[in-house]
């Protein structure tokens, strides 16, 4: 992938994140904000790779690390959500 | 699993985050698109697993161990009340997962191109911005850091130099490489992320979060450049862009812009309009008045503010409004877009309580309806409803959208104290001839009602 080439992915998904937002309804902020916070947890990619091929200790600390944060952040985020959005109802027949 | 086939996989996890988004933006689907996204992230974790040589096992397994069970209790024990700061915390991992990524591509690859080298020190120090700076707002609102604006005088001169320092260090990375470089950029970075949160007040914390969670997409998809991954570079760019709307949207309805919110420091003369109105004369009541008030209305609508969250008076709330349609009362809520401690938060804590989100207004609908509405009910709500924002061009709030509970034919507002809210200022509304104040906690408070409803 050359620089250009990422580029043009980021821009794009920029254009569709913003397009994809501006649509949701204001109840939804809180559980949308917690989890879009999950999606950027794709960071985990980079932390697994990381931590699997380390070699040497700093190395693999620095993975370790990189790898409960991600987890953290992705597990906590998307199970937070889920919890939130449970709870959303309608009325019955109101 | 073939090279192509690993691409494969990762295009459809993208896809399914924006198709899980998408979904977020109506009740009845958000939960099948939360999951959706979720799908697509053990998706993208799997494949990484698959076609990446793994030697480390351990090390791997043992991260998703510990980083699970922490993320799944804190998500699961979290009061709902509590979810701004968990918000931020939950944040501040993932942007200090992006920088240590970046630190060890640095740390243990091969000598990186230029190119590489500057996406390297932006995913540091976006991520590492990111972890300090969610970490004080953690701290704000969690009460540990003081949640007023703390600032001290040449504060603008000295972030300036800070972001020159990170900016020179940055450099010094592209152009000698080199590790006390790289540490002096983290450093640098680390006390930029907590000089910039500081000075914002403890009510404009949700638009921080918004904004730190643009941060955390933007060191992710940074990240991606270093690693050449496309779904990071795809999950981050949406994150970021999501984030920046979340913030503009809620700098609006709070009528304050992005910078304004960033480096104006608000809230920090407070009592400025205290003594305004003190010593006029308030109409306090009991809650047998305010049973027979609203148990012989037709119409009703009630603004829960934050204050009803912290007296966890969610439930009684439901008795009260449960009982009033027993009597044939009709009962609305009227959500102003900043009640609660962020965007959307006063939504969640209703839907706790079991309150049908059908009967969940939003302010633009709602505002012209309270000439024709009998009764306000307004519980823990004040800045929202504070009509100084609209008439009185002197004051701080002046120009925030409100919601014109002053119009509705009988105000009654349920409050502990005369005592101003977030914002430091003293409403007007409590001492308007249609209004009656029932000073009490807000759940002991409308248990009372209830109680007085029941024998109505």
């Amino acid at each position: 992938m050359t620089v250009i080439e990422g580029i043009t992915v980021f821009v794009l998904a920029a254009f569709v994140g913003f397009e994809v937002i501006t649509k949701v309804s204001p109840t939804l902020h809180t559980p949308l904000m917690s989890g879009s916070n999950a999606i950027s947890g794709i960071t985990i990619i980079g932390a697994l790779i990381v931590a699997g091929t380390a070699s040497g200790t700093l190395a693999g600390v620095v993975g370790f690390i990189a790898v409960v944060f991600a987890t953290i952040n992705v597990v906590g985020g998307f199970l937070v959500t889920d919890r939130m959005l449970e709870m959303f109802r309608r009325g019955d027949g109101r | 699993m073939s090279e192509s086939l690993a691409a494969v996989l990762y295009l459809a996890a993208s896809a399914l985050f924006i198709v899980g988004l998408r979904r977020l933006s109506s009740p009845s689907t958000a939960r099948s698109g939360n999951q959706i996204a979720a799908v697509g992230m053990l998706i993208a974790v799997v494949v990484t697993l698959i076609v990446t040589e793994v030697v480390g096992w351990r090390l791997i397994l043992g991260g998703i161990l510990v980083g699970g069970m922490i993320g799944a209790v804190a998500a699961l024990r979290v009061p709902m009340t509590a979810m701004p700061e968990l918000v931020a915390a939950f944040n501040g991992f993932g942007g200090g997962a992006s920088a240590l990524v970046a630190a060890a591509e640095l740390l243990t690859g091969p000598a990186p191109s230029t190119t590489t080298s500057v996406t390297i020190v932006l995913s540091t120090a976006i991520g590492v911005i990111t972890l300090t700076g969610s970490f004080v707002a953690f701290g704000k609102l969690r009460g540990l850091v003081p949640g007023r604006p703390i600032t001290y005088r040449g504060q603008v001169v000295v972030d300036v130099l800070l972001a020159a320092c990170v900016v020179g260090t940055g450099a010094w990375v592209v152009a000698a490489g080199g590790d006390l470089a790289f540490v002096l950029l983290a450093a640098t970075s680390s006390v930029l992320g907590v000089a910039r949160v500081l000075p914002i007040g403890g009510a404009d914390m949700p638009v921080v979060i918004a904004l730190l969670n643009s941060l955390s997409g933007m060191a992710a998809a940074a990240t991606g450049f270093v690693i050449q991954s496309p779904p990071l570079i795809i999950g981050g760019a949406l994150v970021g862009a999501s984030g920046l709307i979340l913030g503009s949207i809620m700098s609006r309805a709070m009528n304050r812009s992005l910078p304004d919110i960033l480096f104006g420091a608000f809230g920090s003369d407070e009592s400025m309009a205290l003594q305004a109105v003190a010593g006029a004369p308030v109409r306090a009541t009991t809650p047998e008045d305010v049973a027979i008030i609203l148990g012989y209305a037709r119409s009703v609508i009630v603004v829960p503010g934050y204050g009803l969250a912290v007296a966890q008076a969610q439930h009684a709330l439901k008795d009260v409004a449960d009982l009033l349609e027993e009597h044939s009362v009709e009962v609305r809520y009227a959500i102003h877009p900043v009640a609660g401690r962020m965007p959307g938060h006063m939504n969640v804590l209703l839907a706790e309580a079991d309150v049908p989100y059908d009967q969940l207004v939003e302010m633009e609908q709602i505002n012209s309806d309270f000439p024709h509405t009998d009764v306000a009910l307004v519980v823990g709500a004040n800045d929202v409803v504070n009509p100084s924002a609209r008439d009185d061009s002197g004051s701080p709030i002046f120009g925030m959208p409100i919601l014109e509970v002053d119009k509705a034919g009988t105000v009654i507002v349920v409050k502990r104290s005369l005592s101003p809210g977030f914002a430091g200022i003293d409403n007007p509304l409590f001492y308007l001839g249609n209004t009656v104040m029932l000073f009490s906690d807000a759940k002991q408070g409308l248990a009372e009602v209830a109680a007085a409803l029941r024998d109505l």
